[in-house]
């Protein structure tokens, strides 16, 4: 499994060799390591899963601080910090923020640096299109916030309706920002679903049969087919909303008659599996969190397993419970109500399966797990108010109100975000090599469970008093100075509770190194999935060999057996079983500059079509120059060193192809021979499917 | 490295020996083709988005312009020659596989040229098609019909666009090192975007062209 991505189309002679250095001229391959360069170009899962965690809490912080905004404006009756305008532009950002700059690559963080890891794979299928997604993720997200540097960010809520969001309604640029930032970040998602659907189902070493596969790989590929069917259609839907601010189309012009139910159909085929993308990788974490500190296997995996693939297939029949108040007649609201309502069942299968999995186990309350069971218990909530939607008639009543707001929170805080920093201090020593505080850790936790139901618990309430959300301020008298206050006092409980999240960080992280750095070992927690059996931090060859896989939870049977009386018993430690990350001979995919300058040209593109249609010239050349270059480049340099732990070695044999089992396993050296000789197809194809995206967007 | 050594490698090990493969993939097919299927599945929702809308506006025609319905404006038999110029264009696309894997890269390159040929005039009867009505008065604003069919068949000629760059880009890139049988499955890849493209069209061309709107 050494090479994945399959190198080489064109050129396939001594020449397309020799010239792989410099594929154009211009670029040279980034050979050097351990300078900040290397991120810039690195194709290694695990750093771009570090960046995708890096960026979206960066974009977390400023999501937050929004949400602080609004908290302060609606704190008391006719707050007068933010204008009307302004308010519309911060809690549209802070929605659009939060969902797809947040939630969204978050997960993919959780996803990139896991998935190939769980797999027993050495990396994802293909490593360029891999950092091509990041760059192109973070360089959207950074457009549409530059926003509120050219005028102010979108105004018409994270689901933009139509025809509120023409140039009628809105004359600044910021809806152009929205539909252009959301369309790059769309071609990110795309392209990592494509890349990360084919490493699940192809790149799976001996023995890792699907239904082996942990329930976090298991959910995460369920999100990446909903990602790969959805993102089309908010595509179009996007692709129109720009053609009709820029050039003059009407497709949601309702003045030439164009019917404004088009956008809320097209947003919301997108926006309803869009929830279970944001939910999914959440349930993954838990599973595999809850399972290690439970000290049981998870209860009825292949219900998990296939509850989830039924949420994925359902959530596809339900978006109209976002539109039962447009009119769209009785027969559709009665068939969405009963789908709705039927999706809870596979929801309510995983619910249990957790608490059946905790029931009788031997707990361990580690802040991994109190932020796991949090989610259980949270996630319940927001999914029972859920279920109070499909039932229409009080639906017509919810909607709109801050019962909706506090509705998705509840799954959204409750369900996605808490899970992810359950995943963070689960994960964190095999990410990083140490462990995070717990006792911090658990200031962490209460803080933000606290706050965060001080904050939104309140929320039901005033939206059933008939509370609107999106007004930026309310009169004194309605009844709702008390909740509001209420709620704005739990947003800074939630602001602090974070702030211990980033303060544990530090601290752990200098109390690691000076007690001199000690390593976590493999295996800190006693867990049983198989990314805890390689040396912590992963090294970046992330296996020393290909493991054979007999059992789901691998790692962990590996480590039990059973003696003459059917009592589980411990036959081997972590140490002795997992692997050190000692072998040096590993070839790796070479880093390279294409996919960062491609991701680049898109928001050039974008500013030009907004502001001067001669700045997409630039942009154009450089796409077209960065995928011509990346054409033409090897996606694995047959004369790079092999793994950063070479020190000792001496390289100079490296580059010739091994004609035994020499140098690399006997698989891989055939691998290789394959890879390079041959493979004729990777890259084109790797690369045209980047082009016919790229010329889209 | 010493880069004479590759063209044995390849002639040696990757073809000849097929037993390697079910190793490097788990389903045996190779990553490659299994993300260009898994792109033109999500391609399927792109132009399902894009029919649909024009389906809502398939009989906005007449809003703003003289015309009663699209048959007025519409040129079916010239429409039809040029469908059935890019329908031929998937069976020259199966020749130049097939000849690739006969090792016939001579035929391959041939067959490759005509596919992207035939692409090109159905291209030109588009970009034909485009002026025609233009000079009529159906502008792209002019009214929701127009609006809707000038993207859906924009975004088709696009991606005939694209595939004719991939046909053009495979010959060009083949010359030095050859367009041996294992090239067969960069043709073949190639081959499955552009049958896509032609089904989608066979689809467009009945939405648009052929179902009466009355």
């Amino acid at each position: 499994m050494a090479i994945v991505e399959r190198p080489l189309a064109i050129g396939a002679g001594d020449d397309a060799i020799e010239t792989n250095d410099r594929p154009l001229g211009s670029v040279t391959r980034p050979k050097e390591t351990g300078s900040w360069k290397d991120w810039l170009t690195t194709v290694d899962h695990k750093k771009i899963g570090i960046m995708y965690g890096v960026a979206a809490m960066f974009f977390f912080v400023i999501g937050g601080a929004e949400a602080l905004l609004i908290r302060i404006q609606l704190a008391t009756p006719n707050g007068t910090l933010l204008s009307p305008d302004v308010y519309n532009q911060v809690f549209t950002m802070h929605g659009v923020t939060m969902i797809f700059l947040v939630a969204m690559p978050m997960g993919a963080a959780f996803t990139n640096y896991l998935l190939p890891l769980q797999l027993g794979a050495r990396d994802v299928a293909f490593p360029r299109l891999n950092a091509l997604s990041f760059w192109v993720f973070l360089f959207g997200g950074l457009f549409l916030n530059s926003a509120w540097l050219f005028g102010g960010g979108a105004d018409g809520g994270w689901f933009n309706y139509a025809p509120n969001s023409s140039v009628t309604f809105s004359p600044s640029h910021g809806i152009d920002f929205y539909a252009l930032g959301l369309q790059i970040t769309g071609v990110a998602s795309l392209v990592g679903a494509i890349n990360l659907i084919t490493t699940a189902l192809n790149m799976r070493p001996k023995g890792m049969t699907l239904m082996r596969m942990p329930i976090f790989t298991w959910m995460n590929l369920v999100v990446q087919f909903l990602l790969l069917f959805a993102v089309p259609v908010i595509s179009i839907a996007l692709f129109q909303l720009t053609f009709d601010r820029l050039f003059d189309a009407n497709f949601f012009n309702t003045e030439a008659g164009a019917d404004p139910l088009l956008w809320q159909h097209l947003f919301w085929i997108f926006g309803h599996p869009e929830v279970y993308i944001l939910i999914l990788p959440s349930f993954g974490i838990v599973s595999e969190v809850i399972p290690v500190f439970s000290r049981k296997p998870i209860f009825g995996y292949s219900f998990m397993v296939a509850s989830g693939v039924a949420i994925g297939f359902m959530g596809w029949g339900v978006w109209a419970h976002h539109m039962f108040v447009s009119g769209i007649g009785p027969i559709s609201v009665a068939a969405f109500s009963l789908s709705t309502m039927f999706i809870a069942v596979p929801t309510g299968v995983k619910i249990l399966n957790w608490l059946a999995t905790i029931w009788g186990g031997k707990l361990r309350f580690n802040t991994a797990m109190l932020f796991a069971v949090g989610v259980v218990s949270m996630f319940t909530i927001g999914g029972l108010s859920g279920v109070t939607h499909s039932v229409a008639p009080a639906d017509t009543q919810q909607t709109d109100t801050y019962y909706i707001v506090a509705h998705f929170h509840y799954v959204i805080f409750g369900g996605t975000l808490l899970g992810f920093f359950s995943g963070f201090y689960f994960w964190w020593p095999k990410m990083f090599g140490y462990k995070l505080n717990e006792k911090l850790g658990k200031t962490n936790f209460w803080l933000q469970i606290v706050g965060f139901n001080v904050t939104f618990g309140p929320m039901h309430i005033l939206g059933l008093q008939g509370m609107s959300r999106r007004i930026d301020t309310y009169d004194a008298g309605f009844g709702f100075e008390r909740w509001n206050f209420v709620a704005t006092v739990g947003a800074f409980i939630i602001a602090l509770g974070i702030a211990f999240f980033f303060v544990n960080v530090a601290v752990s992280r200098n109390q690691w190194i000076k007690a001199g750095r000690p390593n976590p070992g493999p295996d800190p927690w006693d867990a049983r999935s198989l990314e805890w059996m390689t040396a912590s931090p992963t090294p970046v060859h992330n296996f020393d060999e290909e493991i054979v896989v007999e059992s789901q939870d691998e790692f962990w049977h590996r480590k039990y057996g059973y003696d003459e009386n059917h009592n589980v018993v411990r036959i081997a430690t972590a140490a002795e079983v997992a692997q050190d990350g000692s072998n040096t001979n590993v070839h790796l995919p070479s880093p390279s500059y294409f996919p960062i300058l491609l991701a680049l040209s898109m928001p050039i593109i974008s500013y030009g079509l907004i502001y001067s249609l001669w700045l997409c010239i630039p942009g154009g050349m450089l796409m077209v120059y960065s995928m011509v270059g990346w054409i033409f480049e090897h996606p694995d340099d047959p004369n790079a060193a092999h793994d950063h732990h070479d020190d000792g070695h001496d390289g100079d044999d490296h580059g010739a192809l091994p004609d035994s089992g020499t140098e690399l396993e006997a698989g891989d050296g055939d691998e290789e021979l394959v890879a390079v000789g041959a493979g004729a197809v990777g890259e084109t194809v790797a690369s045209d499917v980047v082009e016919t995206e790229a010329t889209d967007g | 490295m010493a880069s004479t050594t590759v063209p044995e490698a390849a002639a040696t090990v990757t073809h000849d020996d097929h037993g390697h493969e079910e190793h490097a993939t788990s389903y045996g097919m190779s990553n490659n083709k299994m993300a260009m299927w898994l792109f033109l599945s999500s391609d399927c929702l792109l132009f399902g988005a894009l029919i649909s809308t024009f389906l809502l506006y398939r009989t906005n025609i007449s809003d703003g312009t003289p015309f009663a319905e699209p048959a007025d404006v519409f040129d079916i038999p010239f429409t039809s020659l040029s469908s059935f110029v890019l329908l031929m264009s998937s069976l020259t696309m199966v020749l130049a596989l097939s000849a690739v894997k006969r090792d016939d890269a001579r035929n391959g390159r041939i067959w490759l040229l005509t596919t992207a040929f035939l692409g090109m005039i159905f291209i030109g009867g588009q970009v034909y098609e485009f002026t025609i009505f233009s000079a009529e008065g159906l502008q792209y604003s002019t009214n929701t019909w127009t609006s809707a069919f000038f993207t859906l068949t924009g975004f088709h000629g696009v991606h005939v666009s694209v595939g004719i760059l991939m046909l053009l880009g495979t010959v060009a890139g083949t010359r030095e090192s050859g367009l041996g049988k294992e090239k067969s499955e960069t043709v073949e890849l190639v081959g499955l975007y552009w049958h896509f493209v032609d089904i989608v069209w066979v689809i467009i061309f009945t939405v648009i062209y052929l179902i009466p709107i009355g």
